[in-house]
């Protein structure tokens, strides 16, 4: 197990040294200058060259890379342009609020899919599997910014059951956040339902087709306890890999819904750090997402080494 | 125990009557069971025989109502214990399950659930009973040990992935008894094992049996397993029984032109190529949902005529308990023997191939795994060399270490024709390639599903001999011809052949380089017995023809007494006895092969001593010191075998072996042992 | 062709007949079999609108969609059946027009990343070690990184043109399709007709395009699909950030990010109908991406 773990450890080490030389190859290797870009194409060169100087620009290409490295194996980002603040007090306070959402719509997800995809596949190829596998496709199939864009105006203004906006005034209790944050979770929840309810059917429906699921009910188990003690832990493997996967999208993935909602998360703080060409803030934003999604995949990989112990042999390719 | 005649009072354990199923194929019934007839009483052991797909699994997943979605029983009843499973409801199927009916299957390993640990799930078979946890591991701990599992304890604490095969169907077989129940049903229970182990979980089954006083329903293809387990057998065709009987009149004395050809397919009582050609019954089985509604081995029948065509055959009875469905049963006797063998087979001494301590060794995280030690072989022109041995004793990798698909280690020598080869094949010329070809086990694997069989064949005659164009087309339909392929076939792509064709063109792509050696690597061990007749069959045939050397790779011990003329015997990457077939089989032999040859159920009845194999073939990667078989060997010598190793003796010229004990030893020791055992039998 | 082969030939004419007509029966039946989907039905009339969309785009739209002006923010009526955006262009209008963007983009970019997807799952399935290990490693770096926010990165650095969001995402999926043909080309070359083609000397190359590749024609064939309806679902996600396709174009992403705004005020139906077209789209992509799978895979 330990093995398991420092084998994959060491390939995240690798990975994120890809994506931080993949960030800098996009922003300061691609032609143009990254301090023109920033100054906007009509500034003088004096303004240019001193953004040049303050973001080091000029600097060799070298000693600029090795800065983002040290930069990330320090957790130290470096000074936002647009804030003139470090990088850690902006992104920080914006991972925690795309977290709360995350870990919203996860709850209000996770159970009601498995469930789903756990009686689909127990009736497969009747009505109620269909339905099931053509709700999760669609809700899968539409972009979280247009089921947004759609529940904002049913329910948040035309029922007006819920706040449309997702922020809560500062200062605001549990409940009141919560009630603002859950149109935007909702809205996340329809697309993770289709994934992860269809990927739970695909699971269960094997793991029903299975010999040793055959085994239980020749033992003369209850369906409720076949499912319970047998099919679940070999159905569900997949289903933790995909939720690793997705709560790792999830973690600044979510550009487009927390702009709907005007929620100040990692994704809205990237998008417009991009658009203010805030370096910084870009380079250090996609480290963390990238931390954030190696963390998760790990997680759900452990997690699924523990249901299958077979899993951990050639586990880490 | 004998059979029990139907007017017995008591309630059989299992009565099928006139069962009638189909599968619902797209929206239409297709039927598989047509009016199966049996029972099976307390206590008796009960067999099933056919082709794979003439019905045999379904019905006994039918006894226990575990039917796929599609199956519908169309008809007919089946009584369990007096009761009719059709018309029980599903709590009544439960109680089924848990008290009076087991089953134990094929393929082990996928019987039990991966993720959980043993323990847990023998335990289960007894809370579901309705002991209290504290109880239902006790009793799971003397189930495990009743199986001879030597350490109930540990093995409760393992997950099925860390137990070899053998101990997998064990735990199965425990499960499946936990409920001391009426009737158990064995679906294949040792295919995919090896014989030796086999042999023990037969043997365990055989003991329990007899203390449990269950009724048992024996399904397996291998007809030798049935002789040596059953009482009564049932033969099954399309859905139907054509015959029943006791076992053993069965097997001498068939009384149905179908189970005529299934034994005759067999190579039974020793016979060899040079004798005769093996019995093929022509045609293949119906597809499900084909209406027979008269004799339904009637298009494949030798013998049928119009009677056959017209009118549903009687039940005959022959003799007490033993009945077919034919109408003519006097004229079985015009079944056609396959002609006595007068083909030239004389061998010019030639030698093909030549290896010279050819060893190879895996390397896996940093462990060397010596997987073949100091081969010496040679193959002469002509000529079929066996290789037989459990899985892990080398065969496949000498094979492809000859074929180039793994280059032997450095030192090792494997000449064509005096002419040291390179160790890849990637190496080879093209001649050399062609040279030596490759038969595999599963055809499916073997041809490349999108392209036709002309392609398939094409290709390699062009890629092996250089020929193109018309001289390519024309050596194709050549080939195709030799191995009775029609054209139409050629234009077919492998899934519109069946097994057996697709061996064939298997077969013919191997021949299309000429080659002089051909790797067969269990080439019939996917096909039905009466296939794997026509294709032993072809292979003698292009032997003679093409004069073309085989390295036979078999775990039948028959099919390589038919087909071999020298056979070797490999344990742990080593050569342990080398000789010619008779040599082998009379003796004396090594302790593995000795241990090996009485391991086989034979159809014919068994008279060989019982050797049993314990424990498992060792890890390559640490081999025993000494002779590395002396772990399991039945003959161990303390203080010689697991110091030194053993000595390559001649018994004879063309037949070694290595072994400590002296050859009188072995001999004096074989033969008391023969003594014993036919003493035990009369 | 065959007809008309010369009379001498005629041995081998009904053969060469019935190896066509068996392949085209294959075909036909897995067509028919495709057919017989209503998620495929349903699926295909709703694409089928939106090319037609695509192909006609303002011929067949009521109003131009970009050049006529009426009264501005008009509730849906009987002369704008969706009503009017804030400029008074008819919403119906502009998302029929919308689809030709969306409808070039995703299926190029789509094909691209199939492409280029299958070639490296081909050597890196086929070969396996060390070069699967490195392009393995890339893969896993694109693969930690939202596509979207990636995308997002590329277009800010590089800009924004048609060409540059084509690119950007055939890159992006690469990864994905790389996968899942490795998986598809490592299953395939465990089987025996790999090795006997090696045993006649057949070529690395020749192994992976003539042997392999036909074999998993179903896989690429289903992964093209879902890689279409995802291309839509990026399209549109980057032109709402503005990052794709640019205004004044009618496209559906971009309209959503002009009037998502005004929903607060009570103007739904300039957000509300673009937002079910790109979900009709992507779905549409979807349940015929779903029912070829369960047509190939049975």
């Amino acid at each position: 197990m330990g093995r398991f773990i420092a084998r994959r450890l060491g390939l995240a080490v690798i990975t994120l040294i890809l994506i931080i030389t993949a960030v800098f190859f996009i922003l300061n290797v691609l032609p143009g200058d990254p301090a023109r870009r920033i100054a906007g194409p009509f500034a003088q060169q004096e303004q240019v060259d001193i953004i040049a100087a303050r973001i080091g620009s000029n600097d060799p290409l070298a000693t600029q890379y090795w800065r983002v490295l040290k930069n990330t194996a320090t957790f130290d980002f470096g000074t936002s342009f647009t804030f003139n603040k470090p990088v850690r007090e902006i992104l920080f306070p914006d991972l925690w609020r795309s977290a709360k959402l995350v870990i919203l719509a996860l709850i209000l997800t996770i159970p009601i899919s498995i469930a789903a995809g756990i009686y689909a596949a127990r009736r497969k190829d009747t009505f109620a599997d269909r339905a099931v596998v053509t709700m999760g496709l669609a809700s899968a199939s539409i972009p979280e910014f247009v089921s947004a864009a759609v529940l904002q105006y049913l329910i948040g203004v035309e029922l007006g059951w819920l706040p449309a906006l997702a922020l809560a005034p500062s200062g605001s209790s549990f409940l009141v956040e919560l009630e603002h944050l859950l149109l935007p979770g909702i809205a996340l929840a329809v697309v993770y339902f289709g994934y992860i309810a269809r990927i739970t059917r695909n699971g269960a429906i094997k793991a029903f087709a299975s010999d040793y699921t055959r085994t239980a009910y020749m033992k003369g188990l209850a369906p409720r306890q076949v499912v319970r003690r047998h099919v679940l832990r070999n159905a569900l493997q997949e289903t933790v890999t995909v939720i690793g996967v997705a709560v790792g999208y999830l973690f600044g993935g979510l550009v487009a819904l927390e702009i709907v909602f005007n929620y100040p998360g990692l994704g809205r703080r990237i998008f417009v750090a991009a658009g203010d060409k805030d370096y910084p803030i870009l380079t250090a934003g996609v480290i963390l997402i990238a931390l954030v999604y190696m963390v998760f995949t790990l997680l759900a990989d452990l997690t699924v080494s523990w249901m299958n112990p077979r899993s951990r042999q050639g586990a880490g390719t | 125990m004998t059979a029990q005649p139907s007017f017995e009072p008591i309630q059989p354990a299992l009565e099928v009557k006139d069962l009638h199923l189909a599968y619902n194929v797209r929206g239409i019934p297709r039927a598989v069971l047509r009016g199966v007839d049996f029972s099976v009483a307390p206590g008796e052991a009960y067999g099933l025989v056919g082709e794979s797909g003439c019905g045999k699994s379904t019905t006994a997943y039918a006894a226990v109502r575990y039917l796929p979605s599609n199956g519908v029983i169309t008809g007919g009843q089946i009584n369990v214990g007096g009761e009719d499973v059709t018309k029980m409801s599903t709590s009544d199927i439960r109680t089924l399950r848990t008290k009076h009916a087991s089953m134990v299957y094929q393929d082990p390993s996928g019987a039990l659930n991966p993720t959980l640990k043993i323990g847990r799930q023998v335990v289960e078979c007894f809370t579901v009973l309705g002991h209290d946890k504290e109880k239902a591991r006790q009793l799971a701990r003397k189930a495990l040990d009743e199986v001879r599992i030597a350490d109930p304890d540990r093995v409760m604490d393992r997950y099925p992935h860390q137990l070899s095969g053998g101990m997998q169907q064990r735990v199965v077989i425990a499960m499946a008894l936990a409920s001391d129940p009426e009737l158990l049903i064995l679906d294949e229970p040792t295919t995919g094992l090896d014989a030796t182990v086999e042999a023990e979980v037969l043997d365990l089954i055989r003991a329990l049996r007899n203390d449990h006083r269950s009724a048992v329903l024996l399904i397996a293809h291998n007809l030798g397993v049935i002789r040596t387990m059953c009482d009564r057998v049932g033969v099954m065709y399309a859905g139907k029984i054509v015959e029943e009987g006791n076992a053993v009149q069965v097997f001498e004395d068939p009384q149905h032109p179908y189970t005529v050809g299934l034994l005759r397919s067999l190579p039974r009582h020793g016979v060899r190529k040079t004798e005769r050609a093996l019995f093929s019954i022509p045609g293949t089985l119906p597809q499900i949902g084909t209406p027979l509604p008269t004799c339904v081995f009637v298009d494949r029948c030798v013998i049928a005529d119009d009677l056959c065509r017209t009118e549903e055959p009687p039940v005959v009875d022959v003799r007490d308990g033993h009945f077919t469905r034919c109408h003519h049963v006097d004229r079985l006797d015009e079944i056609p023997e396959p002609p006595a063998d007068d083909s030239d087979r004389t061998l010019d001494g030639r030698i093909v191939i030549k290896l010279h301590q050819v060893s190879k060794t895996f390397k896996q995280q940093r462990h060397e795994v010596p997987a073949l030690v100091g081969i010496d072989m040679r193959l002469e022109n002509g000529e079929t060399l066996g290789l037989v041995g459990e899985s892990g004793s080398g065969k496949s990798t000498l094979a492809k270490a000859i074929l180039g698909i793994h280059a032997p280690d450095e030192g090792s020598t494997i000449s064509l024709d005096d002419e040291a080869l390179a160790g890849l094949s990637s190496a080879r010329s093209a001649a050399e390639m062609g040279a030596m070809q490759i038969v595999f086990q599963n055809p499916d694997s073997a041809l490349n599903k999108m392209w036709t069989v002309r392609r398939i064949l094409k290709r390699t005659v062009t890629k092996l001999t250089g020929l193109s164009g018309k001289a390519a087309d024309e050596k194709v339909e050549t080939l195709a011809a030799a191995l009775r392929l029609t054209p139409r076939h050629l234009d077919m792509r492998p899934r519109q052949l069946s097994g057996g064709l697709k061996q064939r063109v298997a077969i013919a792509r191997a021949f299309a380089g000429d080659p002089r050696v051909v790797v067969c690597d269990e080439p019939t061990s996917a096909l039905d017995v009466s296939v794997q007749a026509a294709i032993l069959n072809l292979l003698a045939d292009l032997q003679t023809q093409e004069k073309t050397s085989y390295l036979f790779i078999s775990h039948d011990l028959g099919v390589v007494r038919y087909l071999a003329d020298r056979i070797a015997v490999m344990y742990l990457g080593r050569f342990m006895e080398v000789g010619t077939t008779d040599q082998i089989f009379n003796g004396p032999h090594h302790p593995y092969t000795e241990a090996l040859l009485s391991a086989v159920p034979s159809v014919d009845g068994s008279t060989a001593v019982r050797i049993r194999l314990h424990g498992e073939i060792p890890s390559p990667a640490n081999p025993p010191s000494g002779c590395v078989f002396h772990t399991r060997c039945h003959r161990f010598i303390e203080g010689v075998c697991d110091v030194t190793e053993p000595p390559i003796v001649y018994v004879e010229d063309n037949h070694r072996m290595s072994c400590h004990i002296p050859l009188d030893e072995l001999r004096r020791l074989q033969a008391m042992d023969e003594g014993t055992a036919a003493q035990a039998e009369t | 062709m065959t007809i008309e082969t010369p009379p001498e030939s005629g041995a081998a004419q009904p053969e060469v007949i019935d190896m066509r007509s068996e392949k085209k029966q294959a075909r036909r039946e897995r067509l028919r079999l495709l057919l017989r989907r209503p998620s495929f039905i349903i699926g295909s009339v709703i694409l089928l609108f939106w090319v037609v969309c695509a192909v006609f785009g303002s011929a067949i739209t009521p109003y131009h969609p970009l050049s006529d002006f009426d009264v501005s923010s008009q509730r849906p009526n009987a002369a704008h059946w969706f009503g009017t955006d804030v400029l008074g262009r008819d919403v119906l209008s502009r998302v029929m027009a919308g689809a030709r963007d969306v409808l070039v983009l995703a299926p190029l970019a789509a094909v691209l990343a199939i492409i280029t997807g299958t070639v490296l799952g081909l050597v890196t399935g086929y070969f396996r070690g060390a070069v699967d290990e490195i392009i393995g490693r890339f893969i896993e770096a694109i693969l930690s990184l939202p596509a979207v926010l990636l995308a997002l990165l590329v277009v800010v650095a590089v800009g924004n043109s048609r060409p540059v969001v084509i690119g950007t995402i055939a890159v992006l999926f690469t990864p994905v399709v790389t996968r899942t043909i490795r998986t598809a080309v490592i299953t395939e070359s465990r089987l025996d007709y790999v090795e006997s083609a090696r045993l006649r000397g057949e070529g690395a190359t020749f192994i992976m395009f003539r042997e392999i590749l036909p074999n998993i024609t179903g896989v690429i064939i289903v992964e093209l699909t879902v890689r279409i309806a995802y291309a839509v679902f990026t399209v549109a996600t980057l032109s709402f950030l503005g990052a794709g396709i640019q205004p004044p174009a009618p496209d559906w992403g971009l309209a959503i990010a002009d009037n998502y705004g005004l929903i607060q005020a009570g103007q739904w139906w300039p957000t509300l109908f673009p937002a079910l077209a790109i979900a009709s789209l992507v779905i549409a992509a979807n349940l015929i991406a779903d029912s070829i799978e369960s047509v190939v895979s049975s």
